[in-house]
């Protein structure tokens, strides 16, 4: 088996281009929903206020490019990923029936940082605290319940056979257009 | 960096191996042989423990639960002792001028001055209390699975060590690869088309 570091560094490109994949997925109104078992009514993911790229320029040297704002948009973005950039971080937004998540995640890592979870009631009485954890545990297993899911579904389409003539040449049409 | 609070980091990680049964005595012991402890080492840089998810300052698992259904809550909190170095150069300038009143001098050498600075930064060390840092962590016993609410490296590389160090199990950070590797819903042909796969590049032809 792959020492961890390296299995890091040689597959932090799976995260990447997962998270390139779910830009696509959001900007193309691929339903969502339907990827997942999670059961709900609506299911929506948008892009947030951040979206981070990255284009490797060969010998080592990489151009970054970091987009903030709340139409963090997407034509540089897009540009860059015309470019054979990848999307290396992004802000996302999950709506799931009444109830809003807002995270950022990191391709190389899956981190997730800047987690707001739907608001849930306040904690008054100390035998109030055991129900206020397990309904937030509940909540921010929810976000990688998603994630994991599109992230199976991403892999399992990245390695069949439909990858090289349906998937790829889609999102290389979104890309370039 | 609390699970309660409104904005969260999350790294997550696989328990590989099982715990020793019976499991909450095996985990309550390890939690009571390394909680924090409450006199303060004054010669420690870095104090780590574990401590009660609602009791940041009295680490007393027989006073406080770490089981919230069927999960294991507690802290980790990392104690450290950190001098600004404006404080330290300030105190040196104050040594330098006292020893070359006393000795009537002009000059000291560099090793004189290398002497001062680490009697200063020693005494400045034991002087000042540390600083606190509390992490969350959240276990899942039924599902193997980890989370530690922080994402800093340092945080987490230390972390790895102590649940490792206390629990005798250990961690996998999960990350695109140990997220395939460690998962029982890949088959072994899957995973090795996975091994296989090489950077795609959306702008050429290039095989993915």
């Amino acid at each position: 088996m792959l020492d961890i570091a390296v299995s890091y560094d040689k597959y932090k490109f799976l995260g990447n281009e997962f998270l390139t994949w779910l830009w696509y997925l959001i900007e193309t109104d691929v339903n969502i929903k339907d990827m997942t078992q999670i059961e709900c009514n609506t299911l929506v993911l948008e892009t947030g206020n951040c979206i981070g790229l990255e284009n490797s320029l060969g010998d080592d040297a990489v151009e970054k490019i970091s987009i903030r704002g709340d139409d963090a948009g997407l034509e540089e973005g897009r540009t860059a990923l015309k470019k054979g950039g990848v999307v290396t971080d992004i802000n996302l937004v999950l709506r799931m029936d009444e109830n809003e998540w807002r995270f950022s995640i990191k391709g190389e890592s899956m981190n997730i940082t800047s987690l707001k979870v739907p608001s849930t009631e306040k904690i008054e009485e100390k035998d109030e605290i055991e129900g206020a954890v397990l309904e937030r545990i509940y909540l921010i297993n929810t976000v990688f319940e998603v994630i994991d899911t599109l992230f199976k579904t991403f892999i399992k389409k990245r390695i069949s056979d439909e990858w090289k003539t349906v998937d790829l040449p889609a999102i290389r049409t979104w890309a370039s257009l | 960096m609390s699970l309660l609070s409104s904005s969260l980091s999350v790294a997550r990680y696989k328990v590989a191996g099982k715990i020793e049964d019976p499991v909450m005595e095996t985990v309550a012991e390890g939690l009571k042989k390394n909680a924090i402890t409450t006199i303060e080492d004054e010669y420690a840089e870095i104090t780590i423990g574990w401590t009660p998810f609602e009791s940041d300052f009295e680490p007393d698992f027989d006073k406080f639960t770490f089981t919230y259904g069927h999960y294991f809550i507690f802290s980790m909190r990392i104690d450290k002792k950190s001098v600004p170095s404006k404080i330290i150069k300030k105190y040196v300038a104050i040594e330098i001028a006292k020893k070359l009143k006393e000795d009537g001098r002009e000059f000291l050498s560099k090793n004189e001055k290398t002497d001062i600075r680490d009697a200063v930064t020693e005494k400045l060390m034991r002087q000042i209390p540390s600083t606190p840092n509390i992490y969350n962590v959240l276990w899942d016993n039924e599902n193997s699975s980890v989370m530690l609410f922080s994402t800093q490296k340092a945080a987490n590389e230390e972390f790895e060590t102590f649940f490792s160090r206390s629990f005798k199990l250990k961690l996998v950070k999960l990350f695109p690869f140990t997220m395939i590797e460690y998962s029982d819903e890949w088959k072994d042909e899957e995973r090795d088309k996975v091994m296989n796969l090489t950077t795609l590049n959306l702008k050429g032809k290039i095989d993915a």
